[in-house]
């Protein structure tokens, strides 16, 4: 498989996801084939409970997987040792913090850690990159401040940053926008489509934003009842995927808008 | 980069007052002896009354190092649960080391009119009461570890900690009920603790279990900082956290368990020093932490052995009130000047 020819980063096969327990398996989602390329921003949607974070955390090989394949850079995730994965994927994630007592810089400099000696030292070439992630997100100024003196957007940023000081090919954010205002929700999401094209990294987002990830993003997943769609924004408004997304019974899809509206 | 120069004028303070405070606390004591003396006894081991020397080489400089051993091996093992567990009430003992010790030690000392046909009262002595410590926080201990190897979660962890704490604290009432007053006595005297008694012999196996647990603190600095952003993105940065959740509580166990075998169950230095120096650094990055912690917990434990050794009298107060007394004021000024608790 060529897998560096077409860019394809991280690549699923028939992947089944859900959860063991004992002797019975409980199927959240089934027949997932996804193919994540280079530069490209993926938003993952679904209703609550469907199981958008059961697949997120399969593919950040936090829980395991219950059939089929996944594959990043063409190795399959299940060879993948937890320093080497550290290397080619990082997360953002909804849980807060265990220690706010870190300074901005602190806490982007922990992303070095997969590359750092045993005492975590810092080389020229570390510092260099945490200040350019930095930079990307805009939050320079906010280096020396410490964690806890943040707003909401604020430390979403500095969370995106430090994913950035990671290095990696992938970063996967569960649901990056929550807790935001409604300008905030859009800054995120336009940083993450500027760090894909501008950093060449795939990046891949679950979100109840449909219509900023319509927008904003090159590819969309969508978790159905009974079926996992991944395809580009405009093909899936024609194909009607969005209508199968929720119960029908209070909200509409507007395919001229890209919304949902109450029905009347 | 303004905070590495302040931190380094910090240290350089410190590790001054570490060296004062040793000095007074060997030069204060029942018996008075001129500075210049303790000086001499110290460097040329010589001085102008001979039982100076003894009382100094054999009695005071023990007592000072044991204090430098156990003020900074129990805030190190705090820092490190507190860490672990992300949680600012968690100390040395979160994990049943000194219930684990007091029930080898209740066994000895109340148990022996309960098993009166197994132990006998002529085999009480230091070294007894040292090894049922060990063994009691050993048992407890290895009980934990198992534990903490099929736990998923490390506050699951915690919880079990206490439970063994309720168990051990239980068989040590209804060992108590059925004790004699002298027996309860003499366990209520294990109980205050002590920094004195011990002999060279027992301070070189006491400081080589020590030095041990302080390697592998050491070794795990990078992946305590790590933890501050929580296990799942330490996960998510490569780090092993059944691994190193089994390295934290071995370090943890090797200091406060021979400290609490040696010294008794010293209470509160272990919780309040990691609180001081993080509010005095004003940090929590571990690289920092650790030797403020070191230095800040041999400072306190001097300090508050030379307060109870009453100077110049011949009564010395229990370590462990000293501790408390001493120590809570500074916790509640240092809070309540800052209005935020730093962790």
């Amino acid at each position: 498989m060529n897998y560096k020819a077409s860019n394809i980063v991280l690549k699923t096969k028939n992947l089944s996801v859900g959860y063991t327990s004992k002797k019975k398996a409980t199927v959240v989602a089934s027949n997932i084939n996804i193919e994540l390329k280079k530069g490209e921003l993926v938003g993952l949607i679904g209703a609550n409970g469907i199981g958008k974070s059961t697949l997120l955390r399969t593919l950040t090989n936090v829980q395991p997987k219950l059939k089929g394949s996944i594959s990043i850079n063409g190795n399959l995730l299940q060879d993948y040792s937890s320093l080497a994965l550290a290397k080619v994927m990082s997360i953002v994630l909804t849980e807060s913090l265990a220690s706010k007592n870190l300074t901005v810089f602190e806490l982007v400099a922990l992303g070095r850690q997969p590359y750092t000696n045993w005492v975590g030292n810092l080389t020229k070439n570390d510092i260099a990159l945490i200040n350019k992630a930095l930079e990307q997100t805009n939050i320079l100024e906010l280096k020396n401040k410490k964690c806890f003196e943040l707003s909401d957007g604020q430390l979403q940023k500095v969370m995106i940053s430090r994913a950035l000081a990671q290095s990696t090919d992938i970063i996967i954010l569960d649901e990056p926008t929550t807790h935001l205002d409604m300008y905030h929700k859009a800054y995120i999401l336009k940083l993450l489509q500027k760090l894909a094209k501008e950093t060449n990294k795939t990046i891949l987002f679950s979100t109840h934003e449909i219509d900023l990830a319509i927008q904003l993003s090159n590819k969309l997943v969508i978790m159905t009842n009974n079926q996992v769609v991944y395809d580009e924004p405009c093909s899936l408004i024609q194909k009607g995927t969005f209508d199968e997304l929720f119960p029908k019974d209070l909200i509409a899809f507007n395919n001229k808008t890209g919304s949902f509206r109450i029905k009347k | 980069m303004s905070n590495k120069k302040s931190y380094k004028i910090l240290f350089l303070l410190l590790t001054i007052i570490l060296i004062v405070c040793f000095f007074v606390n060997i030069s204060l004591g029942s018996v008075s002896i001129p500075l210049k003396d303790v000086f001499n006894s110290l460097i040329s081991g010589s001085t102008e009354r001979e039982t100076w020397q003894h009382i100094i080489q054999n009695y005071r400089l023990p007592k000072a190092i044991t204090a430098i051993l156990v003020g900074s091996g129990l805030g190190i093992s705090g820092l490190l649960m507190q860490t672990l567990f992300r949680n600012p009430l968690a100390g040395p003992f979160v994990l049943g080391i000194s219930s684990g010790a007091s029930l080898g030690v209740a066994l000895i000392v109340l148990g022996s009119s309960v098993f009166s046909g197994i132990l006998t009262s002529s085999f009480m002595g230091q070294w007894s009461i040292v090894i049922a410590a060990s063994l009691g926080s050993l048992l407890v201990l290895l009980a934990v570890l198992i534990i903490s190897l099929k736990v998923r979660d490390t506050m699951a962890i915690l919880i079990i900690g206490l439970m063994f704490s309720s168990i051990t604290a239980a068989i040590v009432s209804v060992l108590s009920y059925f004790g004699s007053a002298e027996q309860l006595q003499q366990y209520i005297f294990w109980g205050f603790g002590s920094l004195g008694n011990l002999s060279w012999n027992e301070i070189l196996i006491f400081a080589i279990v020590y030095v041990l647990g302080l390697l592998i603190s050491v070794s795990a600095i990078k992946s305590l900082n790590t933890l501050l952003l929580g296990e799942n993105y330490a996960k998510s940065l490569g780090l092993n956290i059944k691994r190193n959740r089994l390295t934290i509580i071995l370090a943890t166990s090797l200091l406060a368990g021979t400290i609490t075998a040696f010294s008794g169950p010293i209470a509160f230095i272990g919780l309040a020093i990691p609180h001081i120096a993080r509010q005095i650094f004003n940090t929590s990055n571990h690289k920092t932490l650790l030797p403020a912690v070191f230095l800040f917990g041999a400072i306190v434990m001097l300090i508050c052995d030379s307060i109870s050794q009453l100077p110049n009298t011949e009564k010395t107060l229990p370590i462990n009130a000293i501790t408390s007394l001493f120590g809570a004021p500074i916790v509640i000024w240092l809070l309540v000047r800052k209005r935020k608790m730093i962790f």
